[in-house]
C-alpha cells in the first residue's frame, strides 16, 4: 500500500514565462486524429536536462515516459536524435532552423530540478517548430522525486492535449483481473497498474476469484464482485459485490439480501450511483442504488437476461444486454425506469439498439458520451465495436478467438480489453484507438482480464 | 441422430460401471451449429466394489449423476438429465441433514457475465426441479461460476458440452 499512498502527494502547477515574444496570431498546429487524412505528427522530445547527477537520472527517466506516453498513441512519430541543436535550454527559445529539416513540426524542451530539500521541479515547452512560437510552458513541482512518473504523465497529457485539442489520458491507472493457474483452477486477483503498465501491485492479493473490477469516476474507489464463503454456510459460495476504498484499504460489502447475487457493477457518472445486476431465483435483473442512503430501484422486471449495465455520459440513461429478444442484444433505458421513445419508433421502457448478426454484450458508454463499446459475438469469432447510442454507426475494431470487455480511456479516445488471440492461449490486455487503428498489447505480469481505466488522477 | 448418440453413451456407462475410478466419459465431437446440439448424458454413477459410507458424499456420487449438462445457451432439462436429479432427489429424501448448492456453469463461448445470468439459470433449473421433487429449498442454494470453472480445459466443442453444466455439491449434513 505504500506504493499507492506515495501517488497522491500534490502537484504544484507554475505558468513558466514565454521564452519567446508573442508572435502574430496564427493557425493552431494540431494533428488530425480523424478521417483518412491522418499522419502521425513528427515531433521532437530531446532528453530534458538536469542541472546534477540526480537530476540528470530523473530527467532521462521523465524523457523516455513523456516520448512513451506520446508513443503509444499512434498520433506521434518520435524523431531520435542526435540533433544539430545540441545547447537546447529552456530559458532561451530553440534555432527553429535547426530542427525544421528534419521535417520536426512540435519540439518540447524540458529540464528537471531538484532543491535542497528534494523537492523536484520539471518545467518544459512545447514549441511549433515551422511557426516559430511557443505553445505551452509549464512546471510541476513535487514534494519528493518519487513521484516522477506521475510528474511525467502529466507532461505528457499536456503535451496531448496541446497537439490533439483533446484531454490527455496518461496520469490514469488501470485495474485489472490478474489471472494464474490452470483453467481448471484458475487464480484470479485484483491489480492495479499506470495505465502503460508500469507499477502493476496486486490489491487484497488474499482474495483470488475476483471479477468485474470498475474504478469510480469520482473517487479511489473501486467496486468489483468475487466468490466467497457464504459467513452463513462456510462450504458453500456467495457471490458478493464490494466497495474497495485503494486509499484506506476499507472494503464493505454492497446492499446484500438473502438467496440472490448482485454482480456486474457499476458506477454513475457523478459516482454517487452503483448500477448493477442481482440474480435471484435464477432471473437476472437490472438495479441502482444511490450510495448515500443504500436505497435500491429496480429499473428491470422481465424473465429474460438483463445484465451488464452502465451508465450514459449525462447518467439519465442506462445501456445494458438483455436476451428478451432470443440473443443477448444492447437496449438502452432511462436511468428513473421511465418510458422512452425508441430510436426505431414507439416508447418503451427499453429500446433496442443493435440488430446486426450475433450476440452483443459487455456495452460501456464512453465518458464524451458519443459512443457505446460493446463485445459482439457471431460465428465463433469475438470483436471489440462502438455503436452511437442511437444504435447508429456501428463499427467493429477488433476480431480475435475471444475479445471481451471493453473499457474506455478517460477522454473517450482509446478502448482497452482484453483478448485470448487463440484457444488456450490465456488472455492479455490489448489496447485500440476509436478509430480502429493502432491495437497495442499493454504489457501485464502474467495473464490479464477486466480492465477498467481510472479517471484522470487528481 | 440424438437419439443414437444418447444409446451409445448408455451402453458404454454399462461396461464401465464395475470400475469405481473410470473417468467421466468423453462426449463424442458433434457438429458446432448451435441449437441442434446434442448434449452429454448425465455423469453416470459408476458402482464402486467396496461401497462408500452411507450418506457420505462418496456415496451421493455413486447413487446420482451429481452433474446435468445442458445445449448452447441453453438451461432446460431433458429426460436425461430428469432421471439424474431423480436419483439425486432421492438420495436426499434419505439424507435429511444434507445441504447441497448447485452451481451452474457455461462454457468460455460468451462474455463473463452474461454466462453467470446463463449458470445462474442452469442452477435455478436443476433446483426447481429438485424442490419439485420434494427437497426443501431450505436444504438447498444456487451459485453461478459463468464460464470461470471448466471441468475440461478443452477448447472445442466436445469440451465446452462438458462445462456447460449444473452441479450439485454437498456442502453440510453429509457423514464424513
Amino acid at each position: 500500500m505504500k506504493n499507492t499512498a506515495t501517488r497522491f502527494l500534490s502537484l504544484v502547477l507554475l505558468a513558466l514565462t514565454s521564452a519567446v515574444a508573442a508572435l502574430p496570431a496564427q493557425a493552431q498546429l494540431r494533428v488530425t486524429v480523424e478521417g483518412v487524412n491522418f499522419e502521425p505528427m513528427p515531433i521532437a522530445i530531446p532528453t530534458f536536462d538536469g542541472e546534477n547527477a540526480q537530476a540528470e537520472e530523473l530527467a532521462q527517466r521523465i524523457s523516455e515516459v513523456v516520448m512513451s506516453d506520446l508513443s503509444s498513441t499512434g498520433l506521434f512519430e518520435i524523431k531520435e536524435g542526435p540533433f544539430v541543436q545540441q545547447d537546447l535550454d529552456i530559458s532561451i527559445a530553440p534555432r527553429f532552423a535547426d530542427w525544421t529539416i528534419y521535417n520536426i513540426q512540435a519540439l518540447v524542451v524540458g529540464n528537471v530540478l531538484i532543491d535542497s530539500s528534494f523537492n523536484m521541479t520539471a518545467q518544459f515547452r512545447v514549441y511549433d517548430v515551422y511557426g516559430a512560437s511557443e505553445l505551452l510552458a509549464k512546471q510541476y513541482s513535487v514534494p519528493t522525486p518519487d513521484n516522477w512518473r506521475r510528474v511525467a504523465h502529466k507532461v505528457a497529457d499536456d503535451i496531448y492535449s496541446q497537439l490533439t485539442g483533446e484531454d490527455g489520458y496518461f496520469d490514469s491507472r488501470i485495474v485489472f483481473v490478474s489471472e494464474s493457474g490452470p483453467p481448471t483452477d484458475r487464480k484470479r486477483r485484483l491489480a492495479i497498474m499506470d495505465q502503460d503498465g508500469a507499477e502493476a501491485e496486486f490489491l487484497i492479493p488474499s482474495v483470488s476469484t475476483v471479477l468485474t473490477p470498475r474504478f469510480s469516476p469520482t473517487s479511489q474507489t473501486i467496486i468489483y464482485s468475487a466468490y466467497v464463503p457464504d459467513p452463513a454456510d462456510p462450504l458453500a459460495t456467495r457471490l458478493r459485490t464490494y466497495l474497495y476504498d485503494i486509499e484506506t484499504g476499507r472494503q464493505e460489502v454492497l446492499n446484500e439480501v438473502a438467496r440472490a447475487s448482485n454482480y456486474a457493477a457499476r458506477f454513475s457518472p457523478d459516482g454517487r450511483y452503483v448500477v448493477m445486476s442481482r440474480e435471484r431465483n435464477g432471473n437476472s435483473d437490472i438495479y441502482t442504488i444511490e450510495l448515500a442512503r443504500r436505497t435500491e430501484t429496480r429499473l428491470t422486471t422481465s424473465p429474460s437476461v438483463d445484465v451488464s449495465p452502465s451508465y450514459s455520459a449525462d447518467g439519465r440513461n442506462i445501456v445494458f444486454t438483455s436476451d428478451r429478444g432470443g440473443t443477448p442484444q444492447l437496449y438502452v433505458m432511462r436511468a428513473d425506469g421511465s418510458e422512452m421513445n425508441c430510436p426505431t419508433g414507439g416508447r418503451d421502457s427499453a429500446c433496442r439498439i443493435t440488430f446486426g448478426d450475433g450476440r452483443y454484450s459487455t456495452p460501456v458508454w464512453s465518458p464524451r458520451g458519443d459512443w457505446i463499446a460493446f463485445t459482439r459475438q457471431h460465428q465463433g469469432r469475438f470483436y471489440i465495436g462502438v455503436i452511437q447510442p442511437d444504435g447508429q454507426g456501428e463499427r467493429l475494431l477488433t476480431e480475435s478467438y475471444l475479445d471481451e470487455g471493453p473499457t474506455w480511456s478517460p477522454n473517450g479516445r482509446v478502448i482497452a480489453f482484453f483478448r485470448e488471440a487463440a484457444p488456450g492461449a490465456g488472455p492479455k490486455l490489448w489496447t485500440i484507438d476509436l478509430s480502429g487503428r493502432n491495437l497495442r498489447a499493454l504489457r501485464t505480469p502474467g495473464d490479464a482480464s477486466d480492465p477498467a481505466w481510472s479517471p484522470l488522477l487528481q | 441422430m440424438r437419439s443414437t448418440y444418447l444409446a451409445a453413451l448408455v451402453i458404454a456407462g454399462g461396461l464401465v460401471s464395475a470400475c469405481a475410478s473410470q473417468p467421466e466419459p468423453t462426449p463424442e465431437p458433434v457438429d458446432t451449429a448451435p441449437a441442434t446440439q446434442p448434449r452429454p448424458a448425465p455423469t453416470p454413477a459408476p458402482a464402486p466394489a467396496t461401497g462408500p459410507t452411507a450418506g457420505s458424499r462418496a456415496d451421493f456420487e455413486a447413487k446420482a449423476a451429481t452433474r446435468v449438462f445442458f445445449g448452447y445457451d441453453q438451461y432446460n432439462l431433458d429426460e436425461a438429465d430428469r432421471t439424474a436429479l431423480a436419483a439425486q432427489a432421492a438420495w436426499l429424501k434419505q439424507y435429511p441433514n444434507v445441504r447441497v448448492q448447485i452451481e451452474g456453469n457455461a462454457d468460455e463461448r460468451g462474455t463473463a457475465e452474461y454466462n453467470i445470468a446463463l449458470g445462474a439459470r442452469r442452477a435455478e433449473a436443476v433446483q426447481s426441479y429438485l424442490q419439485s421433487q420434494g427437497i426443501a429449498a431450505s436444504r438447498m442454494s444456487t451459485i453461478s461460476y459463468g464460464k470461470s470453472r471448466p471441468i475440461n480445459p478443452g477448447n472445442n466443442e466436445a469440451a465446452w458440452s462438458q462445462n456447460r453444466n449444473a452441479h450439485t455439491n454437498i456442502v453440510g449434513g453429509a457423514s464424513s
